[in-house]
Formats: structure tokens, C-alpha cells, sequence
């Protein structure tokens, strides 16, 4: 059979990288078909010459039998290409339903919106993508994963010939995920041929017909799903760094399990704590030397505890202990002068200051520190700055080259170097590997267990159980803003921690605090 | 939108060669710009315009400069953190009124009355700028609004505080340093220059400075990493609002009179000052010497213009051409050093 899209020595350069070198694909009609690789493999860079957003600087594709050339995502659309972005371009201020329906809006007399007609079509997408939210929420309001689920539903809402999802799960939860599979099938029933870049290799076996891997800008290998299996596409992955990333996730997991000394000092002690709009309260302890896992679905709570903990957001109620005395952290600078910090799940527009250099980002947290009266010292800045980043094997080029130009696995370690930097005890650390590749996740997992063993205290949000039941000593479960239940290393199981996530969701109730 | 992803992958950083020099480049393209048009632009008015290069031509740029230039230099502050301040020029009349009035105070001996008079201009200005940086931070008000509705209150306090009158005769050491040289300038230039080079350090060198550029790019990343933004927001009014009240003083000096309806319009020449400058509404991004360069492109293109005979109305609409197209050459400024980097 003729395939729908072709690609025959594709080429992207930008300034000192081939993203993509002469790469051939060919995508038959009707299948789900798998991108992989790392980061900066190139899967992000193909998607866009696909969707016009990069313009290829040689090669040629075909699409649907006839030459295809985009030069703009517009082409790309009217040749019946639909996109799920990994970046949201939605628009916050306008409602749900206006979002779906921009780019046709049902119109009354010719000027006038029909709101009806709009309403009445959004629901049906909405519920297409099992998504229940009144599509007069204006987007702002959303949940990450909501929007991730309002993107698709967006690309369903016209009919293509082939649909791109590009990470579509990376903030969903398992029961997501399967509505999200459920749907994909459903399009490709209706003669739609999909292509899924995912990291999540499960994923892929479950969902996919066959798997393209992706290595330096490099196609490697094409196969049909059935003939391989996971290890193999690791290794096809990481070529040679195999070796060293699977030896480092089996230290990082050996490490976990002989770690927790025996006396464990008590650092954080959470009680009663109300994040807004909640009306349970939550209580805990950290030590010092421990990483605690906070497990959950996404809306449980577990994000918003950590920010209320920090002072980042208002809480309700509650009392927070630090190494056995009370403490009033009413702004994140009261918890930072405590030595606790947060990574936030939203890295780029939280943890750090993008387009400032790496010696700034660093020393943001201390200024006090490599300065005199208020008068920045140069010299001593930069030498921290270097003593801090070469610490935790950042790579970079220059300590003047800005924060954007790091991969994501190297931004996380800078933003781990400001709190050391800082001095901080307690690190709270949400979706700390979120959109970070196979080889700086088994990185940031040994120094996330060096830390605990140089007697921090960690406390891990993460919405993959595999990642925190590696890394923590034990995972304490939220649910609908409720603690549920925790586990000792000992006993920790996959199908435990999920039913304690779904505890709360499943006794049949309306849910009393939204 | 999408395009604007359109630039460079994060993978590329690593595989760049070592390249220290590259922080020098995007300096370069994104200061050498203003000042190459500034070269030019004095080499075709050298050329072209009679007296141009005279002494007292460039005694006479200098001193028509000084006053927007102080203003500049406070609103680069404040442009810098994200915010904008449009009420530097009624702010202006309102502290000239008020230090006028202290200057002719008959009770107090002369040197008192200036010192007295300068401070209180000064205080007037800090205290409008207060509430401004307040409003704007606190309620989280766009400090578009905050500055609009101070720009009326303080022309209405302007007016209200003699009832419209002109205040005039003030002493004549007062008036006398309007007039005064230094070095061969004018000495009112030279306290605009000290501000500028004082603005400069403050940015450049200085704790605070580097945390008026971080919250000027991300507000919520410096609040996350533990400081306390409001302070920060608010005093950068409060500079603009401190460079205001010296701005009316040096101005008092000048015309020897103060007036209720002195400085309209003079936000517009700072703000103008500033992006031509190459200072990023968007805030964050931008220096005082681009402000400096800026105030001096304005200044050189005005007199320029006066000397081949260009009239009043047609010189306006050139300056306004040229803000227009310094934001244009910004924008691919910004590409180019996205490029380069």
C-alpha cells in the first residue's frame, strides 16, 4: 500500500546542529505510528518540519500521493494535518468552548455569536474526550491536564487525515491515559492515521503499530511494535549510553533500598493543613535523610500542599513545624530563610529567569553572598557560580550563556544548585523529571538519592509511581485532598498506591469541596 | 504562536563551541545600534546643517537634553521592572509649584530657601512616585492606569496650589546655576550625566539592580526563589518619582520661573528616550546607556532639524517616525542577537 506521508532525506540545521540529517519515514495509512528518542533526538524538530512550523532545508516529503511542501502551520492544517502540541497555544481569557471553536465560530445573521450552537458543540467535544467541565470555564481555570485533554479535543473538533500527538500523556493520570488510548482508537477506526511521540515506552506497546527510533537528528530504525520490546528500543535509543544510564538507575534504586538510617531526625511536620477551597486537613512528617513521595491524581492536591507549605499560595489552616518549632511561612522568602525550597512542576516559567545567564539564575537565591553592601562582586559570583554548576555536572558552555539554551534535565540540576546554594534542608520537589529524557532522569534520581544522603530531607511529587517508587523510602497518597494512606518501602505496589489514589473518587459521592 | 518557537532547539547550546565572546556580540548589536545611528546622524548634521559643531550649538544640545534626560533615566527604572510612569510631567509641574513656592518663602535666608526648596521638590516627586509603585503593586493595578490618573492629580494639584499663577523672581543664585558652566557644559547636564552614570552603576553593579532586571523577566521566578518582589516594584516608582523632582528643580533653574503647565508632555520624550534606547517594554530587558544614547538622538535630531529649516510641525512628525522605526530595528535587534547567542 502506498504510504500517506513519505519523507525522503529530510534535512534541518540550525547554527552548529543538524537536527535532522537525511532522515527517511514512511507512514502507512491507518496505523498508530510511534516516535521515539531522546531529547534533542530529533522528534520535536521532525514534528515541526510535518506541521510547517521549521522549513526544511532539504529532502522532500509526500502526503496523501502528491508532493508536500508547508511553509506555515496554516498549509499543514488545510492539508489535513492535525496537531496536539506539547506547549498549550490556548487563549486563558476566553471560555472553553470559544477555544475549541476559534477557528469556526457558529455565527447568528452573519455577526452575531451563536452561543447556543457553540455550547451545544463544544459539549459533544468535551465529551468525546471524556472531559466534564462547563464549556463556559474560561480556560485560565484549568488544570494542566484539563488543558492537555481540551488540546485534543481542539484537533478532534475538524476531521484530518493524520493526527500528530506530541507527549499527549505527559501530565495525564493512568485513568486519562486510558480514555486518551480509548479515543485514539476510536480516530484511527474512523480512517484517521495517527503519529505518537511519547516517552513513555508502555505506552507505545500498548498503543501503537509500529515505532520509529530517533537518535542525534539520525533515523535508526523502524519496526512493527509486536517484533520488539522495550529494552531493545532503550537501547536503540541511547546507542552506547545505555550502559551507564541503566547501571545509574540501578544504583540510584540499590542506594534507595539500603538507605533510611536507622535514627531519622524530624525536619518538616505539617498539621492540619488547608490548602484554599479544601476542607480536609493534611498531616505529615519529613525527616532529614528521607525522600517521601507524594502520590496522587492530578486535581488530588498534592501540587497545591506543596505551594501552601512554601507560602507561594494562601492556606486555609494549618501549622507547619520546622526541626521541631513552629514556623510561619507567609511568603516563600519566610520558608527560604528556613532553608526550605520548592521546585515547582513548571520549570521554565517558575524555577528559573530563562533569558538571564546561568551566573545569575545560580546566585539568585543568595545574593547576600557575592555581594558587599549591596554591591555585587563580580569575581566572587562567577567563581560561585562555577563552583556550584560544576557541582551537580550541569553542562554548559559559559556561565553567560542564558538559562533557555539548557536541555530540561540540565535547567532542573541548575535550579537543585540555586537551593544548595542557598543552603536548603528541605527540598520539596514536584514533577521534578517531567519532559526530561531516559539518561538526565537516572542523573537527577542519584542526585536526588546523594542529597538524601548527605541528611536532606526530600519531599517528592511525581505522577509516574514507577519514578517515585524507585526514589522514595516511602509514598505518602492524596486523594481528592485527602491523605489516604502510606507505604513503607517494603511494601510498596503499583496497584495499592492506585487504589488509595482512586479511594477517595470512588465512593460514589458528589465531590464536596470542587 | 507557533513561529515564535521557530528560533533554536535546547539541544544546541551543547553541541555550540566554546565561545565567550558571544555575551560582547549581543552587547554590541544591542547597544552599537542607537549609538551608530547617533554617529551618523552627527556626521550628516555636521555635514549639512550650518553651526552645527559651534560651541554654542553643542552647549545648547546638551542643555536641551538635560531635563528629559533626568526623567529617562528614573523611567528606565521603571520600564525595566514591566511597568511605565506617565505622570512624570504633571509630577514635574506639581513638584516646581510646590518648591517654588518654598523658595519664595521671604522667611527664609537664601541658601536655606534653595537647599529647602530642592528637597522638598525632590520629596514631592518620591511621594507621587510612592503611590504610583503602591497602587500598581499592591492592587495589581497596570501601572498604565495608576500613572494616568496621577498624571491628572498631580496637574490639577499643580494648578490648584497658586491658582493657575506663574511663580517668578526667584533668587538670583537660583537662577544663576541654570546658567552655569563646568568643565566647559552646562553644569545642568552635568547632574543629568552624574544621574545617568549613578543609574547605570545602581543596575549594573548592584543587588537591587540585578533583581529589577530579574523581576523585569520573570516576576514569579524571583518571588518562588525567596524575595520579597513589592518592594522592589515600588521603589523603582519611587526612583522615577526621585529623578522627577530633580528634573523640576534643574528646570526651575533654567526657565527662572515655575509653572503649573510646565512639562506637559514630557513623559512621552522620556518613554521615547528609553525605547529608543532599546529597553524592552515587555521590561527585563535594556541599560542606561541605551537611555543616555537614546535622550542624545533625540536632542541631536531636534536641533538638526532647527538648523536646515525644518519647521516645527514637520520636525515633531519626524521624531515620531523615529520611535516608530527604532522599535522596528529593536525587533530585529532581538532576532539577530536570538540568532547570534
Amino acid at each position: 500500500m502506498e504510504p500517506i506521508l513519505e519523507l525522503r532525506g529530510v534535512v534541518k540545521r540550525f547554527p552548529g546542529v543538524t537536527a535532522l540529517d537525511a532522515v527517511d519515514l514512511e507512514i502507512a495509512p491507518g496505523e498508530i505510528h510511534a516516535l521515539v528518542g531522546q531529547n534533542g533526538a530529533g522528534k520535536s524538530a521532525l514534528i515541526k518540519v510535518l506541521i510547517g512550523a521549521y522549513i526544511a532545508d532539504g529532502g522532500a516529503m509526500r502526503f496523501l500521493g502528491s508532493p508536500y511542501h508547508p511553509r506555515t502551520p496554516l498549509d499543514a492544517l488545510v492539508a489535513g494535518i492535525r496537531v496536539v502540541y506539547q506547549e498549550f497555544n490556548q487563549l486563558p481569557y476566553l471560555s472553553v468552548a470559544e477555544n475549541l471553536l476559534f477557528e469556526r465560530l457558529p455565527r447568528r445573521f452573519g455577526i452575531l455569536l451563536d452561543r447556543e450552537t457553540l455550547e451545544r458543540r463544544a459539549t459533544e467535544l468535551l465529551n468525546r474526550v471524556g472531559l466534564s467541565i462547563a464549556p463556559g470555564t474560561r480556560v485560565e481555570h484549568l488544570g494542566i491536564a484539563q488543558r492537555q485533554l481540551l488540546e485534543i479535543a481542539k484537533a478532534l473538533s475538524t476531521t484530518g487525515r493524520l493526527l500528530v500527538l506530541d507527549e499527549p500523556t505527559a501530565t495525564l493520570t493512568p485513568r486519562e491515559v486510558a480514555r486518551l488510548f480509548e479515543i485514539i482508537r476510536g480516530v484511527r477506526a474512523s480512517g484517521v492515521t495517527v503519529i505518537y511521540v511519547s516517552h513513555h515506552l508502555q505506552e507505545i506497546f500498548e498503543l501503537c503499530d509500529r515505532v520509529t527510533v530517533l537518535r542525534n537528528g539520525h533515523r535508526i530504525e523502524t519496526v512493527a511494535v509486536a517484533e520488539t520490546s522495550a529494552t531493545e528500543l532503550v537501547r536503540l535509543m541511547v546507542g552506547r549510553r545505555l550502559e551507564a544510564a541503566a547501571h545509574a538507575i540501578e544504583v540510584a534504586a540499590s542506594e534507595a533500598g539500603s538507605a533510611a538510617p536507622p535514627t531519622l531526625e524530624p525536619a518538616l511536620r505539617v498539621e492540619g493543613l488547608r490548602v484554599r477551597g479544601s476542607s480536609h486537613g493534611i498531616s505529615f512528617d519529613l525527616n532529614y535523610g528521607e525522600i517521601a513521595g507524594l502520590a496522587g491524581l492530578v486535581g488530588a492536591g498534592r501540587t497545591e500542599a506543596l505551594r501552601a507549605i512554601f507560602g507561594a499560595d494562601r492556606r486555609d489552616g494549618g501549622e507547619i513545624y520546622l526541626a521541631g518549632r513552629r514556623v510561619a511561612f507567609n511568603h516563600p522568602m519566610d520558608a527560604v530563610r528556613h532553608g526550605v525550597c520548592l521546585l515547582t512542576e513548571n520549570r521554565k516559567d517558575e524555577g528559573l529567569v530563562l533569558p538571564m545567564p546561568l551566573r545569575v539564575n545560580l546566585t539568585l537565591t543568595d545574593l547576600a553572598r557575592v555581594s558587599r553592601a549591596g554591591i555585587l562582586r563580580a569575581r566572587t559570583e562567577r567563581a560561585t557560580a562555577r563552583h556550584w554548576v560544576e557541582q551537580l555536572d550541569v553542562r554548559f558552555r559559559s556561565l553567560e550563556q542564558t538559562a533557555r539554551e539548557l536541555s530540561g534535565g540540565n535547567q532542573q540540576k541548575l535550579i537543585i544548585a540555586k537551593w544548595l546554594f542557598r543552603n536548603a534542608s528541605v527540598l520539596m520537589l514536584d514533577e521534578p523529571t517531567r519532559g526530561i529524557d531516559v539518561g538526565a532522569k537516572a542523573e537527577i534520581y542519584t542526585l536526588l538519592r546523594r542529597l538524601a544522603a548527605d541528611g536532606k530531607a526530600l519531599l517528592v511529587v511525581s505522577s509516574e509511581l514507577p519514578e517515585l517508587m524507585v526514589l522514595c523510602d516511602r509514598i505518602m497518597v492524596l486523594s481528592r485532598g485527602r491523605l489516604v494512606g502510606e507505604l513503607r518501602r517494603n511494601e510498596f505496589d503499583e496497584e495499592r498506591i492506585l487504589s488509595l489514589a482512586y479511594s477517595e473518587y470512588m465512593t460514589g459521592k458528589k465531590n464536596p469541596d470542587p | 504562536m507557533l513561529n515564535e518557537n521557530r528560533g533554536i532547539p535546547d539541544q544546541v547550546a551543547v553541541s555550540e563551541p566554546q565561545r565567550p565572546a558571544h555575551a560582547v556580540v549581543q552587547r554590541v548589536l544591542r547597544e552599537a545600534g542607537i549609538g551608530i545611528a547617533l554617529l551618523m546622524l552627527i556626521a550628516i548634521f555636521s555635514a549639512s546643517a550650518p553651526h552645527f559643531t559651534d560651541e554654542s550649538n553643542i552647549t545648547n544640545i546638551l542643555t536641551q537634553i538635560t531635563i528629559n534626560l533626568i526623567m529617562a533615566t528614573g523611567m528606565t527604572f521603571v520600564i525595566l521592572i514591566g511597568g511605565i510612569d506617565l505622570s512624570v510631567g504633571s509630577v514635574m509641574a506639581l513638584s516646581a509649584m510646590v518648591a517654588g513656592l518654598v523658595l519664595k518663602a521671604e522667611t527664609l535666608p537664601v541658601p536655606v530657601a534653595i537647599v529647602a526648596a530642592a528637597l522638598t521638590s525632590v520629596a514631592v516627586g518620591m511621594v507621587c512616585g510612592f503611590i504610583n509603585g503602591f497602587v500598581a503593586s499592591f492592587w495589581g493595578v497596570p501601572s498604565f492606569i495608576v500613572t494616568l490618573g496621577m498624571l491628572n492629580i498631580a496637574r490639577g494639584g499643580a494648578l490648584e496650589v497658586t491658582n493657575a499663577r506663574t511663580l517668578f523672581e526667584f533668587p538670583n543664585a537660583f537662577n544663576d546655576f541654570g546658567t552655569a558652566t563646568l568643565l566647559g557644559m552646562p553644569a545642568i547636564f552635568l547632574v543629568a550625566l552624574g544621574l545617568v552614570l549613578l543609574g547605570w552603576g545602581v543596575l549594573t553593579r548592584t543587588v537591587f539592580g540585578r533583581l529589577i532586571y530579574a523581576i523585569g523577566n520573570n516576576e514569579e521566578a524571583v518571588r518562588l526563589s525567596g524575595h520579597d518582589t513589592f518592594i522592589f516594584k515600588v521603589a523603582a516608582f519611587v526612583i522615577s518619582g526621585l529623578t522627577v523632582g530633580i528634573g523640576a528643580i534643574v528646570y526651575m533653574a533654567r526657565l527662572t520661573i515655575a509653572s503649573p503647565i510646565l512639562g506637559t508632555g514630557f513623559e512621552l520624550n522620556a518613554i521615547a528616550a528609553v525605547i529608543i534606547g532599546g529597553t524592552s517594554l515587555n521590561g527585563g530587558r535594556g541599560s542606561l546607556i541605551g537611555t543616555f544614547l537614546g535622550a542624545c538622538l533625540i536632542g541631536v535630531l531636534a536641533d538638526g532639524l532647527i538648523l536646515i529649516g525644518v519647521g516645527d510641525f514637520v520636525r515633531q512628525m519626524i521624531t515620531g517616525g523615529v520611535i516608530i522605526l527604532a522599535v522596528i530595528l529593536d525587533s530585529y535587534r532581538a532576532r539577530i542577537a536570538e540568532r547570534t547567542r
